[in-house]
């Protein structure tokens, strides 16, 4: 067991640093700082492709096919400098963290010339279209349908709360390609170019005023008949592979994220003189610890390599950080007190925790609600009963 | 920067569970709770057989070498039993001597307590008066005050060494909550003792090791509730059903398993940072003392309510883990205190 990273390793952060930080002081700079996930789009586009000009856009992944095939510790290092230079997130996430690792996974060798190259340049955006209106945390009972017709698959349905799907350039869907069939069988994953007649994008405006989330309707949408990864039928198998990447190093760069906010709120309680209340101190240092766990959390998960078990660490990642993040939104209304309330100027616009109060009601919803966790942790974690399903 | 255990330590947390699951058995652990507090053959064994009395004290003072982690491997197992064990005390007073004793007191004190003869406890106050090489004073709530044959007591500027069997030295024992690990009052009226040189040093590293040592069992109680509770479950039936299949029973026990998996980083990361001297040290150590004793009353509580009239009872073994959990709550400094000092050191003084 070791914590510390070796001099090397050291080198290596200091060369992150000083390239991120020389960005976002430099050409980049306008973008610095922001929080949601949507604002300054294009320019955030430009970034994308800025750093795969200087291949830092997906060092993780093999150097064939644009990465530098980072090892875990240089990967974990990115991720933290990443933020802490107030890089905003990554509008290609999806596209670097989800899509890519499962084409190199799944795909076939012409799929990955097809679609590695752009989303390593940052040309190709990609956002994820699992949920719909009747398929939340059932995520199986998908009904949007596709089917095979002169070569090409034809889609009809809806998906729902697809993120950043206004700006992307391509989806990824998990269809019924079964007639008849039910839950997680008969289900085919495909990837389509969101640019077409058959397909069209509404934003759901959410309890912040943002819009980030999109629902995605789908009228004899159309991709080219190989653009399914794995094959037809497997679509739950490959569904569930990418999940599994979502767990990766990206948790350590949210978590700078969050060291950010959980500073802001430091700073915010000593201006307001909350610092001075032994309650709200408790809390601080509650968040405090809380945060520190998260990080050694997901060095312990990085650093498993026995994949025999069940990793508790992995299995319990997702409700502990959004559990800590809604606390902090909760926290940081209570430093704040009623300033916390009043937008900066005339627009619904908040700044950054006012907004972090109100979008952290998402946190413990997307991805998994924290029942479904629990429900996961029970069954997977524990080996008890599943819940009795139902007949539909 | 790779963070989890070597093999060796995996060889190493194998061995200990193995051997306190054996040996520190629910009816040796009760014989114990009638007497002392402590299991002697279990106590014998352990230091003598396993060798593990020496972890975390270098190896050219006897010790076994190692560091926090391997103790805290030791004290997580031993934790996950209740055992009945002077481990908290030994280990405190014995990293005081290896770390601000002289050569004379090593030689003196650490072989008789590594080899498990000579049980010491270690205690603090807030002052005492020195006059002429004697020290008088009162310590409360010392574990296993009374069973010990060696004090190492201190104060803020310095500690010394006390025996038990030295004039002026009255040791009250205590009917105590725990009584796995009771406590005793320490009265000293000028009683001889002997100053370790380098004092301070030495109760820092005893206060450290004593923090890991809670954190560690803390984590240890919690696993073992959850483990005994979640057994429990799937033979109990009612209404029909297991009871582990209701959800209201399974999310409970999901709720045990984010505290536990946040416990075990805080432990192992706390230990981790005492043994590489980080920076980071001091706050991993408030956080693992507060968080893990919270975790384990959380569990050791529930294991209480979720096992129902049977977890109420003296017979069943639920009341020793929920004891243990309130002790290790109260002893070194408070959750609220721990917590304080990291509010200390990201927000300065409160006023």
């Amino acid at each position: 067991m070791k914590l510390g990273f070796s001099a090397e390793e050291e080198l290596f952060r200091q060369e992150c640093a000083e390239w991120l930080q020389g960005q976002m002081a430099g050409e980049f700079r306008d973008i610095k700082g922001i929080s949601t996930l949507t604002a300054k789009a294009e320019r955030r586009k430009e970034w994308e492709q800025q750093l795969a000009a200087h291949k830092w856009s997906c060092i993780g992944w093999p150097s064939e096919w644009g990465g530098r095939d980072a090892t875990l510790a240089q990967q974990v290092i990115f991720a933290e400098e990443y933020a802490r230079a107030g890089v905003p997130g990554r509008v290609n996430h999806i596209g670097i963290e989800l899509a890519g690792p499962t084409i190199l996974a799944f795909g076939t060798e012409e799929q990955k010339q097809r679609f590695l190259p752009g989303i390593a340049a940052g040309q190709t955006i990609f956002c994820q279209g699992f949920s719909e209106p009747g398929a939340g945390s059932d995520l199986a009972s998908v009904r949007t349908k596709g089917r095979l017709e002169n070569g090409e698959w034809v889609v009809n349905g809806q998906k729902i709360w697809t993120s950043l799907a206004h700006i992307s350039d391509w989806i990824f869907v998990v269809t019924r390609t079964e007639e008849g069939s039910k839950g997680p069988k008969g289900l085919t994953f495909l990837m389509m170019e969101l640019d077409q007649p058959g397909i069209e994008v509404r934003g759901i405006k959410q309890i912040n005023g943002d819009a980030e989330f999109n629902e995605t309707f789908f009228t004899d949408a159309r991709c080219a008949a190989d653009s399914m990864i794995g094959g037809v039928g497997e679509g739950w198998k490959i569904a569930m592979g990418l999940l599994a990447f979502e767990r990766g190093v990206s948790t350590l760069g949210q978590q700078m994220a969050f060291r950010n906010e959980l500073d802001e709120i430091i700073a915010a309680a000593k201006e307001t003189g909350a610092a001075r209340n032994p309650l709200i101190r408790q809390r601080i240092a509650k968040a405090e610890i809380g945060l520190r766990l998260m990080r050694y959390g997901a060095l312990r998960m990085l650093s498993n390599t026995d994949h025999s078990k069940i990793d508790g660490a992995a299995l319990t990642y997702k409700i502990q950080w959004a559990t800590w993040r809604r606390s902090l939104g909760e926290l940081a209304m209570d430093v704040l007190g009623q300033a916390g309330e009043l937008a900066e100027g005339a627009d619904y616009e908040w700044p950054v925790l006012s907004n972090l109060f109100l979008y952290s009601r998402a946190d413990t919803i997307y991805g998994g609600t924290n029942q479904i966790q629990r429900n996961l942790i029970a069954e997977r974690g524990l080996g008890l009963p599943r819940e009795p399903r139902g007949d539909a | 920067m790779h963070f989890v255990f070597t093999e060796e330590q995996a060889m190493i947390a194998e061995t200990v569970r193995g051997f306190f699951a054996e040996h520190a058995t629910s009816e040796r652990t009760r014989k114990a709770m009638a007497g002392d507090g402590i299991d002697r053959a279990l106590w014998a064994s352990f230091c003598t057989e396993l060798g593990l009395s020496g972890i975390g004290i270098a190896e050219e003072l006897g010790g076994a070498g190692l560091g926090m982690i391997e103790f805290a491997i030791v004290a997580e197992a031993a934790g996950s039993q209740v055992a009945a064990l002077p481990l908290l005390s030994h280990a405190m007073a014995a990293r005081a001597i290896a770390v601000g004793g002289s050569a004379g007191q090593q030689a003196e004190w650490l072989p008789g307590m590594l080899g498990g003869e000579v049980i010491a406890a270690c205690a603090g106050t807030d002052a005492v008066v020195q006059e002429g090489g004697t020290l008088s004073g009162t310590f409360r709530f010392v574990p296993h005050g009374a069973s010990a044959d060696l004090f190492v007591l201190g104060d803020p500027t310095g500690a010394w060494l006390v025996r038990a069997d030295t004039s002026g030295v009255t040791v009250t024992a205590h009917t105590t909550m725990d009584q796995t690990r009771p406590y005793a009052t320490v009265t000293l009226a000028s009683a001889a003792a002997e100053a370790l040189p380098g004092g301070s040093a030495g109760l820092v590293a005893a206060r450290e090791t004593g923090w890991i040592c809670v954190a560690a069992e803390g984590l240890g109680v919690a696993q073992a509730a959850l483990d005994r509770t979640v057994a429990y479950s799937r033979e109990r039936t009612q209404f029909g059903r297991p009871i582990g299949s209701f959800q209201a029973y399974k999310h409970r026990l999901a709720d045990m398993v984010v505290e536990i998996e946040q416990t075990r980083s805080a432990v192992y990361w706390a230990a981790c940072a005492v043994d590489e001297g980080a920076d980071e040290a001091a706050v991993a150590l408030h956080a693992a003392k507060s968080f893990a004793a919270d975790t384990a009353f959380m569990c050791a509580g529930n294991m209480i309510q979720l096992h129902g009239g049977i977890g109420f009872t003296w017979e069943h073994d639920a009341h020793l883990f929920f004891k243990r959990a309130r002790a290790l709550q109260s002893m070194l400094g408070s959750g609220e205190w721990h917590r304080e000092q990291v509010a200390t050191m990201i927000l300065g003084e409160a006023a």
